[in-house]
């Protein structure tokens, strides 16, 4: 079954792929720092305290979310993550994005030309119909349309 | 050319334009797009130096070094000095062993020289400037209250917007540099008075004076990234923000941050804004959280066991994250004392650091007769940043414990309170 949502576009562009879904505050350092210093190709999610994705691979990744928690450096390890190539393809929030996660997908365009596409506002429906693994694609206009079994 | 959403000056759409070099047009870019995300009408002069959060050269942060030689090329550097959080390593007063010390050395922070200089580069205050309370006298970042910033340290930036009464946005690692280069940050959330609106009404009923770290930690869970308006703490803490009341704000305000995302709190009859204007600044239809005993003990309850082995016996004990002040830094020195006097004992039991700013840490190495006392102890003094210390995976692995409901958030590290610390440094049990 298909189900549409529309939010607000922060950064543009289009996007499809498989979900990550964190129901709770995404910690962007904890998530990212481990894999990335092992300087493993596929970033799997190292915050224990985030039973939801721990495990799962973000990169190249949908990442659904309601919001981004924890350290400041968070822009930052997304900055990098995106110039290295590591990055979500997307983050698709429910609630308005977070300053954080907003510095990270900014610096990312701006400094390295990376695109996370990146739409926020998409309702706690939306966070509650999709699941890991669920497809995801995302259109310029922030139209986002998830396929579920 | 980027199109902006919000008004600016002619100066500014000149650098937009390109016209003073490409990486000024991209520091500027960088703050107009982040500002046009949150509805910001316009760019504000900052009143302060900047407080960066990055301060250690970790090699997974290359993008972000690259970006930091982009402009020390162009010549670009904050127009006012800034500081910086704290370093991360410290091998004479934490010290580590062989392997551990070539993890820290070639792996973990193998860019750390290069990094300071590049920060010497863009404008560091100097090098001393490395802690997390760079509000502190000692160290001199102090901002006064209406102060415009664009802080990045979550704990810096709680504290100046509530205890200060200062106005900074919860800015991300490397845009707190851009707007530090640009002398500049977009105006929205906590830099307008109706960003400053508690949308919580945090009631604290409980029958004594919560540990700092834990009332925060509730709070952060609760309200996450909201403003709580806390009424029922001046019963303990007084009408005036003298140092007591303020290091237990510090601490207060650091786990809130780094347990939820708060950014800003306001204390009924305490912290200045809710001083003069109260309960208006309470939005209409406000949440309301209560806090008693049993509350606090269900937060802390929640806290997952990260050890492996539950009864292992510390290695390692950190007090002091965030840094601590100096009148904390005397308190820990006389506790520390007292528990081993009372324990029988002449030495801790865990090996135990200490950490504060470089400035304090100097402060008190002057007082050669506290420094003879605290060397007695067997504990030691550092201005590390225990996170740091803790993100190697040799010592991160470590049984450690802390006072710090931060520590304990972003690392394996065991949280108990202040007396349980207390006890177990003197060979006790929590």
């Amino acid at each position: 079954m298909k189900r549409t949502f529309k939010g607000r576009v922060v950064v543009a562009g289009a996007a499809s792929g498989e979900a990550v879904v964190s129901r709770r505050g995404f910690n962007i350092l904890a998530s990212f720092q481990r894999d990335l210093m092992a300087k493993k190709a596929v970033v799997r999610c190292s915050d224990q305290n985030n039973p939801d994705a721990f495990g799962q691979a973000l990169s190249g990744k949908v990442l659904c979310l309601p919001k981004t928690i924890g350290s400041t450096t968070g822009g930052m390890v997304l900055q990098a993550a995106a110039a290295l190539g590591k990055a979500p393809l997307a983050l698709l929030f429910s609630e308005p994005i977070d300053s954080l996660a907003a510095g990270g997908v900014i610096l990312a365009k701006v400094w390295n030309d990376r695109d996370i596409v990146t739409v926020d506002g998409l309702g706690e429906g939306f966070l509650a119909a999709v699941e890991n693994g669920t497809s995801v694609a995302v259109q310029e206009d922030g139209t986002v349309t998830i396929e579920t079994p | 050319m980027y199109s902006p959403k919000m008004r600016l000056t002619e100066e500014e759409r000149d650098i937009l334009q390109g016209n003073r070099g490409e990486a000024l047009r991209k520091v500027l870019e960088s703050i107009v797009r982040f500002g046009d995300v949150f509805g910001a009408d316009g760019l504000v002069d900052l009143d302060r130096g900047v407080h960066l959060v990055t301060s250690f050269g970790i090699p997974l942060l290359g993008p972000v070094f690259d970006i930091m030689d982009e402009l020390i090329a162009a010549g670009l550097k904050t127009p006012k000095p800034f500081t910086v959080d704290p370093r991360p390593c410290d091998f004479r007063n934490v010290p580590v062993n062989p392997v551990e010390a070539l993890v820290f050395k070639k792996v973990m922070y193998a860019k750390q020289d290069d990094y300071e200089a590049q920060l010497r580069a863009v404008g560091l205050k100097d090098g001393r400037a490395f802690t997390c309370a760079c509000y502190f006298e000692e160290v001199g970042n102090i901002p006064s209250r209406g102060d415009m910033l664009a802080w990045a340290e979550s704990s810096a930036v709680v504290y100046a917007n509530s205890v200060l009464g200062a106005r900074s946005n919860r800015n991300s690692g490397v845009l707190e540099l851009m707007c530090g280069i640009a002398g500049k940050a977009p105006r929205f959330g906590f830099l307008t008075d109706e960003g400053r609106k508690a949308s919580w009404v945090v009631e604290l009923r409980t029958t004594a004076l919560p540990e700092a770290q834990l009332l925060g930690s509730a709070i952060g869970m609760k309200v996450v990234e909201d403003v709580p308006y806390i009424k029922g703490l001046d019963r303990y803490l007084g009408a005036e923000l003298d140092e007591r009341a303020k290091d237990y704000l510090k601490d207060m305000g650091a786990a809130s941050a780094s347990n939820g995302a708060v950014g800003l709190y306001h204390v009924a009859g305490l912290t200045p804004e809710a001083k003069d204007e109260g309960e208006s600044l309470v939005e209409p239809g406000a949440g309301v959280y209560v806090i008693d005993d049993e509350e606090i003990e269900r937060v802390r309850a929640g806290y997952p066991m990260m050890w492996k082995d539950e009864g292992a016996k510390p290695t390692r004990c950190f007090i002091g994250c965030p840094h601590l002040s100096k009148a904390q830094l005397y308190g820990w020195l006389d506790r520390i004392e007292g528990s081993l006097a009372a324990a029988g004992r002449g030495r801790v039991a865990v090996p135990t650091v200490l950490t504060t700013a470089p400035d304090v840490e100097a402060a008190f190495r002057a007082d050669s007769a506290a420094s003879a006392r605290l060397k007695a102890t067997g504990a030691t003094l550092s201005s590390i940043c225990p996170l740091m210390y803790m993100n190697n995976p040799l010592c991160g692995k470590k049984p450690v414990i802390t006072n710090s409901n931060k520590l304990r958030t972003y690392t394996k590290a065991r949280y108990y309170t202040d007396a349980e610390i207390q006890a177990i440094v003197a060979g006790g049990k929590a």
